[in-house]
């Protein structure tokens, strides 16, 4: 073989592609090592059903922390998932395009505020207002479901108006020659054909909640309990991670790499099911 | 009785019209919030003098340093391995079972949350690799983290380039090398940039991977194994510590300030690529 600049070349981008793939591999491959075992030793289900964490006594169930994630994304979802795919049809569907072009990076750009931030926001800005007016502590479900509702509209208006601007106009044509409004040609056919991609972008905010850390850290209020109703504070698995890893050592260390575990199985299940959701629509 | 069309119309555009105001409301109140109470704070000392007192006096200057440099460096890392994926991706193959594992790898780490970076970086870089809280270990996991970013707007812009460039170049005798080396990058430019920004922005504003890689220590970095202090790290210990929540309003507004800089710089770039594509 003829040894060049052109074949060299050849090779190192080769070599390069993976670099993706390879992280993500090693990412896998050493939370893994740190987690698994003791995720085998301690039981699975006991890790995960058991309410105790007591690291102390040895007792390590994170089912509290899994229930608290669970509201926290749930409350998101509820406040963002509407309120993101409202704005995305109005932007792409009733809005005058230069118009839409200002208004999309704009809430873009600030998919780039830092989560510490809103964090923030939350502490000073919300926490009174909850606690004045509807009672509790201030840190606690209902404040990190509103902060995370608000984190994730970026990525849900983004990806929906997206796929919204990608439903071919013939269809808006059609309906509106049928004699629909435009309100009916958008919830009729318009939303039909775009919902795959309205569908993934709801599952990929929910992958962002799910794995937001510090703004959560800020305003859930961290204690470890069965939440019973979202006045109350509570502590979710990502937050367990951060403010436990640095005083953690041996089961307790292994134990919060088992969640780490946990939050990467859920995380990639997540982002598969969008990408599934997505694949359909691009095969079809 | 059934409500005719036009007034469905009319309600269904005033309630998806108001929510897309509350969203873009709340959102603005956040900057304007952040930046009116910090703002009065950030004086020429504030930016120019080390912190005191655990960051209740003096200033954010070594948190600048560390935003600067470890953004920085994670980008020098990132840039030649994401340009060289999607050089490959775009121009040397085409859609195999190959590249669709490439490409479903790079989404997935997209979506990978930066507390797991920090875990890993933790592990790896820190403890196996032996390289502690440092600049290098934190700008090598902050690396992993942008690389979907950079590789995904990288291949958007070479798809970009028309394929009447490339066919000229090779029908003047060019190689494939010299062709992405000399026709399609630097066509494709404005693109990268624009992922280089939007990846140096999230590198940033990056709180979880930076405290487990990078350490906090607030100092000036002298090599490249010293632990740093981002700003955005300092602005999480001042606010969730409650140690002067005057200093960290003054830090959280010059960090978004930094934030919307480079995103507003990615933004342009885009456009500038796109209207020169339009052309």
């Amino acid at each position: 073989m003829r040894f060049s600049a052109d074949n060299l070349a050849q090779h190192v981008f080769r070599a390069i592609a993976f670099s993706a793939i390879a992280s993500l591999l090693l990412i896998a491959v050493f939370i893994f090592k740190e987690g698994f075992p003791f995720l085998l030793r301690y039981g699975p289900w006991n890790f995960l059903s058991s309410t105790d964490w007591h690291p102390e006594t040895g007792s390590y169930g994170v089912g509290a922390m899994i229930v608290a994630s669970l509201w926290i994304t749930a409350g998101a979802m509820l406040i963002g998932a509407p309120l993101g795919v409202a704005g995305a049809i109005f932007l792409s569907e009733f809005v005058p395009r230069p118009v839409m072009r200002i208004i999309k990076p704009t809430i873009e750009l600030l998919a780039g505020i830092p989560s510490v931030v809103y964090g923030f926001i939350g502490m000073m800005v919300l926490a009174p207002l909850v606690r004045n007016n509807l009672g509790g502590p201030g840190l606690c479900v209902l404040n990190a479901a509103v902060i995370l509702g608000i984190m994730v509209l970026p990525t849900i208006i983004s990806i929906s108006v997206d796929a919204i601007s990608a439903v071919p106009n013939s269809f808006r044509e059609g309906a509106l020659a049928l004699g629909a409004t435009r309100w009916q040609a958008v919830r009729m056919v318009v939303l039909k054909a775009a919902r795959s991609g309205i569908i993934a972008s709801i599952i990929l905010g929910m992958g962002r909640a799910v794995g937001e850390t510090m703004a959560v850290i800020m305003v859930a209020g961290n204690t470890i309990r069965m939440p019973h109703n979202v006045m109350e504070p509570v502590r979710s698995l990502t937050a367990n991670i951060a403010i436990e890893m640095s005083a953690a050592t041996g089961m307790h260390r292994q134990a919060l790499f088992a969640t780490g575990v946990v939050l990467f199985v859920v995380i990639m299940l997540l982002n598969s099911l969008a990408m599934a959701v997505m694949h359909r629509r691009a095969s079809r | 009785m059934r409500i005719p069309p036009k007034y469905t119309q009319m309600g269904a555009i005033a309630v998806l019209g108001g929510a897309t105001l509350l969203t873009l409301a709340v959102l603005v109140f956040i900057i304007v919030f952040v930046l009116d109470k910090g703002l009065p704070v950030v004086t020429w000392t504030f930016l120019s003098a080390d912190p005191e007192d655990m960051g209740r006096a003096g200033g954010i200057f070594p948190m600048i340093v560390g935003s600067l440099l470890l953004p920085l460096l994670a980008l020098i890392i990132a840039l030649p391995m994401g340009v060289g994926s999607a050089v490959y991706l775009c121009e040397y193959t085409r859609e195999t079972r190959m590249t669709r594992v490439i490409q479903f790898g790079t989404d997935c780490l997209a979506g990978i949350p930066s507390i797991i970076f920090g875990l890993f970086g933790l592990v790896f870089f820190v403890e196996i690799l032996h390289m502690g809280w440092s600049l290098l270990s934190g700008s090598l996991t902050l690396a992993i983290m942008i690389l979907p970013t950079i590789i995904r707007t990288t291949e958007e812009a070479i798809r970009a380039v028309p394929n009447a460039y490339r066919e000229v170049s090779c029908s003047m005798g060019a190689t494939r090398w010299e062709t992405v080396r000399k026709v399609v990058l630097p066509n494709a430019l404005a693109g990268i940039v624009t992922g280089v920004m939007l990846g140096l922005g999230r590198c940033i504003s990056e709180t979880a991977a930076v405290i487990f890689t990078a350490g906090m220590v607030a100092q000036i970095p002298v090599t490249a194994c010293d632990s740093v202090r981002t700003m955005a790290v300092h602005f999480y210990i001042l606010a969730r510590e409650g140690i002067s929540n005057e200093n960290a309003y003054g830090t959280a507004a010059v960090l978004i300030l930094a934030v919307l800089l480079v995103n507003l710089t990615a933004y342009w770039t885009m456009h500038a690529f796109i209207r020169k594509r339009a052309r």
